[in-house]
C-alpha cells in the first residue's frame, strides 16, 4: 500500500521535526510529547524510538513518562469528559457521568476538576468547556456532536 | 464617542455562553448603527452573574448578568448601553454587596482591565512593586516579604519570606523560580482567574522573585487543563518582553529575566512541589525524598523558588504598599488576604478575596446565599480533595491556617465545597480514596497499594450498610488510614485520610453504623 507508506513517512519526518526543534529546551520530553499528541491525537507508538534517538533517552524512559500522565495515550483520546470533582459531584455530575456513557460509551472519561467550579457541573465536549450542564443540554450537546459527525 | 462593554474573557464566563453574548451584543449594536468599544475583561469573579455584562457609564460601570443570547436585543431595547432599567441589571457593579464588601488586593484589576493591555495594567498601579524592587537590594526584598506575614498559598502556608532567603544564601550562579500553576485541587480556580484576567500580575511578581532571590529564569508550570490561561500568559509574555519588563535587561537595570510557560500533563500529583521539577525536567512526576529542599537543590539541582501563582501575585502589592500595609489584613498567624472560591452546591458561588478570620457560614449563607438546591446544608470540604468535611454544625470555624490545623484539616488554596443534604458521605470518603489510587505516584506502598485497599474495604462498608455495617471493617479501615498518615512521603497519601475519617466520624449513618460505634 503506497499511500499508507507515504503516511507513514511523513508521520515520521514530522515526528522528526517536532524533537529537533525542542531538543535544545532543558526538560524537553514533555513539550515534544506535547506537541506530537497535539498533531496526531495520540502518540504514535512508532514515535517512542524515534523520540527515544531524538533526545538522547532510553525507549524505557520514554514509555515510562506516556504511562506516567494521564494526558498521554497511545489511542485517541474521549469526546467528551465529564468533571468529577467534588464540586461538581456537590451538583449532580455522577449522573452526567452515566448519561454521556450511556450516549457515547467508552468515548467519555471523567477528569477532575477543570477551574469552573462555581459554575457547576462542567463538562467538555470536544474540547470545549460547558458550566452549568444539566442532563437536558448534556443531551442537546452531545446530539448535536452527533449529528455533525 | 463610542461606548464602552465589557464581556468577559475568562474561561468560566466563556463555558456558561459569554462569547456568544459577545458576538451578539457586537451584532445588535451593529445593526442598530452604534458605536461601542468591547473590551474583552477578566471575570469579576461573580460567576453566579456569568455571563456578566458592564457598561461604562458618568456614575460608573453598570452590571447586567446572567445574560443569555436571548437576552440581548432586549438589553438594548431597554438602552442598557446608558445604563436602563431590565430585570438582569444589577446596578453599579462596584456596589454589589459580594463585591463591595471584599478587600481585593491581589485581585484589584481582575475583570476591571483589559487582561493584555500594558497601558491598563499601568495605569491600575501595576508595575509599580517592581520599580520599586528594582531600587532595592535583594535582601531589602525579601525582608519585605518576609515582614508582611505571607505565607505560601498553594497549600502548605510555608513563609514565602523564608523561603526566599533560602534561595538567595545558597551559592551558585545559577537559580530558577518556578511557579506552581498546577492548581489541581477541586474546587478552586484563583489561579486561572489572575492567569486569565491580570497576566502580568503574575509575571511582575516572578520578576520581583528574580531579583530577590538572583535567579535569571523563571518557568510557569500550567495545567493543561488551562488552555486559555496558556494563551493569555504566552501573548503577555511577548508584550512584557517588547517592553522591556522581561528580558536582558529589565527598564534598564540591567538585570535579566526570562520567562517561560510549560504545560503540565494531568497528573494531580504534580502540584507537589517535587514531583512537579521533576517533571519539568522531562520525567516521571514522582514525589522527591525532602530533603534536600528545593530552595537549596531543586530545578536541574539548582536553588529554586516553588511558589503558587497566588503567593507570586501578592508580593507586587506588598513591595508597592509595603508590608505593612498587607501584614495589617488578616487573624492571628495568618496574614493579608486570602483569594477564597466558593463553590459546589451554592447559590451564589464566586472568588470573594477578604483578610483571614471570615467564618465559613457568613461566607456560605451571606455571601453564597445558602445551597443552589434550597436543601439544607450537609457539609463543607475546604482545601481541595484532601480537605476535611465539616458537618452544617460547625461553620463557626473561621477561615485561618492554625484553626484548620488544629481542627484535622487544611485551609489549602482557599477552596470551599458545600454539599447539600442528599449527599451520600459514604461515596465522598471512597470518591476521596479511589482518587488517592488515581493519582498516586506510587513511590510508598501505604499510597500505592492501601488506597486500592482503602477503596474495597469502603465498597464493603456500603455493600453492607443497608444491615447495618460490621464494626471490624470500619476498624481495618480506621488502620489503613492510620498508615497512611504515618508511612506516606507527600501529603496525597499522608492527607487522604482527612476527608476519609472526617466524613465515618461526623456521619456514621451513612456508612451503616450507629453514632457510638464511629467514635469507639
Ligand atoms: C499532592 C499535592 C498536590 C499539590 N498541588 C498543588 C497545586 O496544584 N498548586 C500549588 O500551588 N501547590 C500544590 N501543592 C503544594 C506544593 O507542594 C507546594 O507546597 C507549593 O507549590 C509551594 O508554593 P507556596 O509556598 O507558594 O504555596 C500540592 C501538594 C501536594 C502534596
Ligand atoms: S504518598 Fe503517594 S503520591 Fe505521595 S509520594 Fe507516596 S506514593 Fe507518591
Ligand atoms: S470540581 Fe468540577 S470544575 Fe472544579
Amino acid at each position: 500500500m503506497p499511500s499508507n507508506s507515504n503516511a507513514l513517512e511523513s508521520d515520521s519526518s514530522l515526528i522528526k521535526t517536532i524533537t529537533e526543534k525542542h531538543r535544545h529546551q532543558p526538560g524537553a520530553l514533555l513539550p515534544v510529547l506535547h506537541e506530537i499528541q497535539a498533531s496526531f491525537g495520540f502518540i504514535p507508538k512508532d514515535a517512542v524510538k524515534q523520540i527515544a534517538e531524538g533526545l538522547n533517552l532510553s525507549r524505557a524512559e520514554v514509555h515510562g513518562v506516556i504511562s506516567f500522565y494521564h494526558d498521554f495515550r497511545y489511542t485517541a483520546g474521549p469526546q467528551a469528559r465529564v468533571c468529577m470533582g467534588e464540586a461538581c459531584q456537590s451538583m449532580g455530575s455522577a449522573a452526567l457521568l452515566d448519561r454521556a456513557k450511556a450516549l457515547l460509551g467508552d468515548g467519555v472519561e471523567p477528569v477532575y476538576c477543570i477551574g469552573n467550579c462555581a459554575c457547576a457541573p462542567n463538562i467538555e465536549v470536544d474540547h470545549v468547556y460547558h458550566g452549568r450542564v444539566s442532563p437536558e443540554v448534556l443531551d442537546a450537546l452531545l446530539k448535536k456532536r452527533e449529528a455533525a459527525a | 464617542m463610542s461606548i464602552t462593554v465589557y464581556i468577559p474573557r475568562d474561561s468560566g464566563a466563556l463555558a456558561v455562553g459569554a462569547e456568544a453574548v459577545a458576538d451578539a451584543v457586537l451584532a445588535q449594536a451593529h445593526s442598530r448603527g452604534i458605536e461601542i468599544d468591547l473590551v474583552r475583561n477578566g471575570s469579576r469573579g461573580l460567576y453566579w452573574l456569568e455571563p456578566l455584562v458592564e457598561v461604562e457609564t458618568p456614575q460608573g460601570r453598570v452590571a447586567y448578568g446572567p445574560v443569555a443570547i436571548d437576552d440581548v436585543p432586549a438589553l438594548f431595547e431597554a438602552d442598557f448601553l446608558h445604563g436602563g432599567d431590565h430585570a438582569l441589571c444589577q446596578g453599579l457593579t462596584e456596589a454589589i454587596p459580594y463585591l463591595r464588601a471584599q478587600q481585593r488586593l491581589t485581585f484589584q484589576r481582575v475583570g476591571v482591565t483589559d487582561p493584555l493591555s500594558l497601558d491598563d495594567y499601568r495605569d491600575h498601579d501595576g508595575y509599580r512593586g517592581l520599580a520599586r524592587a528594582l531600587e532595592m537590594s535583594p535582601a531589602d526584598i525579601v525582608e519585605a516579604v518576609t515582614d508582611s506575614g505571607l505565607r505560601g498559598r498553594g497549600g502548605a502556608a510555608f513563609p514565602t519570606g523564608i523561603k526566599w532567603k533560602t534561595v538567595l544564601d545558597a551559592a551558585g550562579p545559577t537559580k530558577y523560580i518556578v511557579c506552581n500553576a498546577d492548581e489541581g485541587d477541586s474546587g478552586t480556580f484563583s489561579d486561572r482567574m489572575v492567569m486569565e484576567g491580570d497576566p502580568y500580575l503574575l509575571i511582575e511578581g516572578m520578576t520581583i522573585a528574580g531579583l530577590a532571590v538572583g535567579a535569571e529564569q523563571g518557568y510557569i508550570y500550567l495545567r493543561s487543563e488551562y488552555p486559555h490561561a496558556e494563551r493569555t500568559l504566552e501573548e503577555a509574555i511577548i508584550r512584557a518582553e517588547a517592553a522591556g519588563y522581561l528580558g536582558d535587561d529589565i527598564q534598564g537595570s540591567g538585570k535579566r529575566f526570562h520567562l517561560e510557560v510549560r504545560r503540565a500533563a494531568g497528573a494531580y500529583v504534580c502540584g507537589e512541589e517535587t514531583a512537579l521539577l521533576e517533571s519539568l525536567e522531562g520525567k516521571r512526576g514522582q514525589v522527591r525524598a525532602k530533603p534536600p529542599l528545593p530552595a537549596i537543590q531543586g530545578l536541574f539541582n539548582k536553588p529554586t523558588v516553588v511558589n503558587n501563582v497566588i503567593s507570586l501575585a501578592s508580593v507586587p502589592a506588598i513591595l508597592d504598599k509595603g508590608a505593612a500595609f498587607y501584614r495589617d489584613y488578616g487573624m492571628g498567624r495568618s496574614r493579608g488576604t486570602l483569594p477564597i472560591q466558593l463553590t459546589g452546591n451554592i447559590r451564589r458561588g464566586g472568588l470573594i478575596e477578604l483578610g483571614f478570620g471570615i467564618t465559613l457560614k457568613e461566607l456560605i449563607y451571606d455571601y453564597g446565599g445558602g445551597t443552589a438546591s434550597g436543601r439544607p446544608v450537609k457539609a463543607v470540604q475546604v482545601g481541595g480533595p484532601l480537605g476535611a468535611y465539616i458537618p452544617a454544625d460547625q461553620l463557626d470555624t473561621p477561615l485561618d491556617y492554625e484553626t484548620f490545623i488544629a481542627a484535622q484539616g487544611t485551609v489549602g488554596h482557599g477552596g470551599i465545597v458545600v454539599f447539600d443534604e442528599t449527599t451520600d458521605m459514604a461515596h465522598m470518603a471512597h470518591h476521596a480514596m479511589a482518587f488517592c489510587a488515581f493519582e498516586s505516584c506510587g513511590k510508598c506502598t501505604p499510597c500505592r497499594i492501601g488506597s486500592t485497599r482503602g477503596v474495597e474495604l469502603l465498597e464493603r462498608i456500603m455493600a453492607e450498610r443497608g444491615q447495618g455495617s460490621d464494626p471490624a471493617q470500619v476498624e481495618l479501615l480506621r488502620e489503613l488510614c492510620d498508615t497512611l498518615v504515618n508511612g506516606s512521603l507527600c501529603a496525597l497519601g499522608g492527607m487522604t485520610p482527612f476527608p476519609v475519617l472526617s466524613a465515618l466520624e461526623h456521619f456514621p449513618a451513612d456508612f451503616g453504623l450507629v453514632a457510638e460505634t464511629a467514635h469507639a
